[in-house]
């Protein structure tokens, strides 16, 4: 099965080990994820102005390249790209003087009216793979390995861009259990990182992110499963202000280990010293 | 020709309003059936531990208004039953209603209380919202009427010793148990006993079928944790024949709870997450299990999320003063979050009025859940061909004029089947649709009626 890929920005920068470990997974479950040629930046983040319809070009022009791509649908592994790109289309199909502002101003493009879907890599696993062809490829199950996944916003939030449940999510549960380890249940899995104000204020999202873990260690995690490049980022930088570290890995990587693929398209060495060490100590990388 | 009206009253449902109609009709001289589908009437308000503004106990003054049921001469009471079907129309409908069996012997049965005393099952209990266990025969509450017990047949051993007997069911063999059937004195057990279909003609029909309250599940974000209780597990908490005889304890441990926040408005007032309507007696029951609550453990703390206080009834606002001024603390905002952090419930809130957030370390935490039509509702007004409104309750032929008049002639509403409402005011509207049947009655016939028709 092919699949329309849209990486954005961080997958090809700050993110590499998310999308090799993607593309690595996916081709062994039988789906090819094949990038779109000529993407732009998604915009980063939905613009919440009523009247600013500018924020949505970029995203719009994506879906744009996926359509002429002959797809209606386009995957993102960032969690960031998949609600900007959704909530773009769902300005596109649903607001009719919003449609037509922007398809008059992109005059060079086609005329366009949210026909294309945007998945997150988490949808395609649960909803087109299944959980079942997951665990039939699962050589190395993550046997005794306590792990919290953690959801962020942006993957959630508003409800009309939810994947899952909007305060009770499932799918990364499942996923962490079909690949043979526990999935820890904790209070903050959908609480905010603190997002884009790393840039700025560093100790909010410090606050943001010793919460987030402290809450996932005091319910048993070892290890926490990101899907998001900020939350990574953040989960990732700002742990050592505030609390012992914990590992942080996006469930993709997790996947990796899993499946008993090549170290290499995990992409460890893009994660912090502490969770490659502990992957070590734990035999899960060489 | 003129086709002479059945004076006879069917009233659904046994709670407060059910009873009301269901006594005034029955003084006034008709016969009245009133079919109720759990084993006592009562309905919600004998669950409560004290009722607003007057703090009076719900079991003193009402349990004699169920014992006038029980001994009236005009009342055909019908516990664990259900109507199945209705046809015909006013004045003249044939009604099926299905009496379940209790497999016991009403008629032998002294309610002496050896079966629910000594029945090895446990199971949860209606009555006690979940709180508490009760055995599987059973009176749902000691002042039940009638006080004369069934068997709950979904988890009575026996029962189970049986369809395993019968190859019905899979597994591990049941004890065959029969403990009631061995020790009651006299021999009132009744294995053999069936559903029995009953068939009667009544005149009119009042329905009075009441509210349950939402499922806590309906927000995700409150977590589902023993120490967090809807109102009417709180109540009987607080409730002196209740599971703890009235001492306030958390289910988790036993604990005496030092911080209690209650939280007004949970899926009332959010078409987000429940029903666009207010359930109208949050607010007050809200601050009166505050008042309780601080007069059970006086060194505790209460607290109060509100959107804002609606204390609209009679005596209702003086009550709001005197529950803040016994140091109850209202805030003005939502609840976001509630989850458990060891020993404690974080509860993360909005004070709008200070502009800040607020975070509570609660010991326990009681929802103010929307009231919505009671189970069953949808279908029971299907069979009666009654139209509901948009949020499930009974649709009045005129919000003003015609209040207890459903879209089916004869058959009026009363209480929360019509909407959230107090008990004076189910209460009252159980007076006044007994009044609405009784005038049907005195019109006798079609033909004049119609010609008395507004």
């Amino acid at each position: 099965m092919d699949l329309a890929y849209y990486p954005g920005c961080t997958l090809k920068t700050r993110a590499k080990n998310f999308e090799s470990s993607a593309i690595a997974v996916m081709s062994a479950l039988g789906v090819n994820l094949v990038e779109l040629p000529r993407w732009n930046c998604c915009g980063t983040v939905y613009s919440l102005a009523e009247d600013d319809l500018i924020h949505h070009v970029a995203a719009v022009r994506n879906l744009i390249r996926v359509k002429e791509q002959g797809k209606n649908k386009v995957v993102t592994l960032c969690a960031f790209c998949y609600n900007t790109l959704k909530r773009a289309n769902l300005v596109m199909k649903d607001s009719p003087d919003k449609r037509f502002a922007i398809n008059n101003f992109m005059n060079e493009e086609p005329d366009y009216a949210g026909e294309v879907e945007t998945v997150h890599l988490l949808q395609v696993l649960r909803d087109d793979v299944g959980w079942e062809r997951i665990a039939r490829n699962v050589k190395h199950p993550l046997k005794d390995l306590k792990i919290a996944g953690y959801y962020g916003c942006t993957l959630l939030r508003p409800q009309s861009a939810a994947i899952d449940s909007v305060e009770r999510p499932r799918v990364l549960q499942d996923l962490i259990k079909t690949l043979g380890a526990s999935a820890v249940e904790f209070p903050f899995a959908t609480e905010c990182c603190g997002a884009y104000q790393v840039v700025d204020n560093r100790d909010i999202v410090a606050e943001r992110t010793a919460a987030i873990l402290s809450s996932a260690r005091k319910n048993g995690a070892e290890v926490i499963a990101v899907s998001c490049p900020l939350c990574e980022y953040n989960l990732r930088q700002t742990q050592r202000q505030h609390t012992v570290p914990m590992p942080v890995l996006y469930f993709t990587q997790l996947m990796v280990i899993a499946f008993g693929l090549d170290a290499i398209v995990g992409g460890f060495d893009e994660n912090s010293l502490e969770t490659r060490a502990w992957l070590k100590g734990k035999g899960l990388i060489p | 020709m003129n086709e002479e009206f059945v004076k006879r009253a069917l009233v659904i449902g046994g709670g407060i309003a059910g009873i009301q109609a269901a006594l005034d009709i029955a003084d006034a001289g008709y016969e009245v059936i009133l079919v109720e589908r759990s084993p006592s009437i009562g309905g919600h308000m004998v669950q409560y531990a004290e009722v607003f503004p007057t703090l009076d106990c719900p079991q003193c003054i009402m349990t004699p208004r169920m014992v006038e049921i029980a001994q009236h001469q005009n009342v055909r009471l019908m516990t664990y039953a259900e109507v199945q079907k209705v046809t015909g129309s006013a004045g003249n409908f044939r009604v099926e209603i299905i009496q379940k069996a209790r497999k016991v012997d009403m008629k032998k049965c002294t309610g002496c209380g050896t079966c629910w005393q000594k029945c090895p099952e446990k199971v949860v209990s209606e009555f006690n919202a979940g709180v508490a266990k009760r055995t599987a025969v059973y009176i749902p509450f000691p002042q039940a009427v009638p006080a004369k017990p069934v068997i709950d047949t979904e988890h009575c051993r026996y029962t189970h010793y049986q369809e395993y007997m019968a190859g019905k069911k899979e597994g591990k063999k049941p004890p065959e148990c029969r403990i009631c059937e061995k020790l009651c004195p006299v021999d009132a057990i009744d294995w053999d006993q069936k559903d029995e279909i009953i068939y009667e003609k009544v005149g009119a029909i009042v329905v009075a079928t009441g509210f349950d309250l939402m499922p806590m599940a309906n927000i995700p974000e409150y977590a589902a944790d023993p120490d967090i209780l809807n109102g009417i597990q709180f109540e009987r908490l607080l409730s002196p024949g209740g599971p703890t005889a009235g001492v306030v304890t958390r289910p988790s441990d036993g604990k005496i709870p030092k911080e209690v926040v209650f939280v007004s408005c949970c899926g009332s007032r959010d078409p987000e997450h429940g029903v666009p309507y207010c359930s109208r007696v949050c607010c007050m029951y809200l601050a009166k299990q505050a008042l309780l609550y601080k007069h059970a453990v006086p060194d505790g703390q209460a607290y109060i999320f509100y959107i804002d206080t609606r204390s609209t009834g009679k005596g209702y606002e003086e009550f709001i003063q005197r529950v803040v001024g016994e140091g109850v603390l209202y805030l003005r905002g939502k609840v976001s979050k509630i989850f458990r952090d060891g020993e404690k419930l974080r509860v993360y809130g909005a004070d709008t009025l200070s502009g800040k957030r607020v975070e509570i370390a609660a010991d326990m935490v009681v929802l103010g859940m929307a009231v919505m039509p009671s189970e069953g509702t949808k279908e029971l007004l299907k069979k009666l061909g009654v139209s509901a409104g948009e949020t499930g309750f009974v649709l009045e032929s005129h919000t003003k004029f015609r209040p207890l008049e459903t879209s089916v002639e004869g058959i009026f509403v009363a209480g929360m089947a019509q909407g959230p409402k107090d008990i004076p005011d189910s209460v009252a509207q159980g007076s006044a649709s007994a009044a609405r049947v009784l005038t049907l009655f005195a019109q006798g016939s079609r033909s004049q009626k119609e010609s008395v028709r507004v």
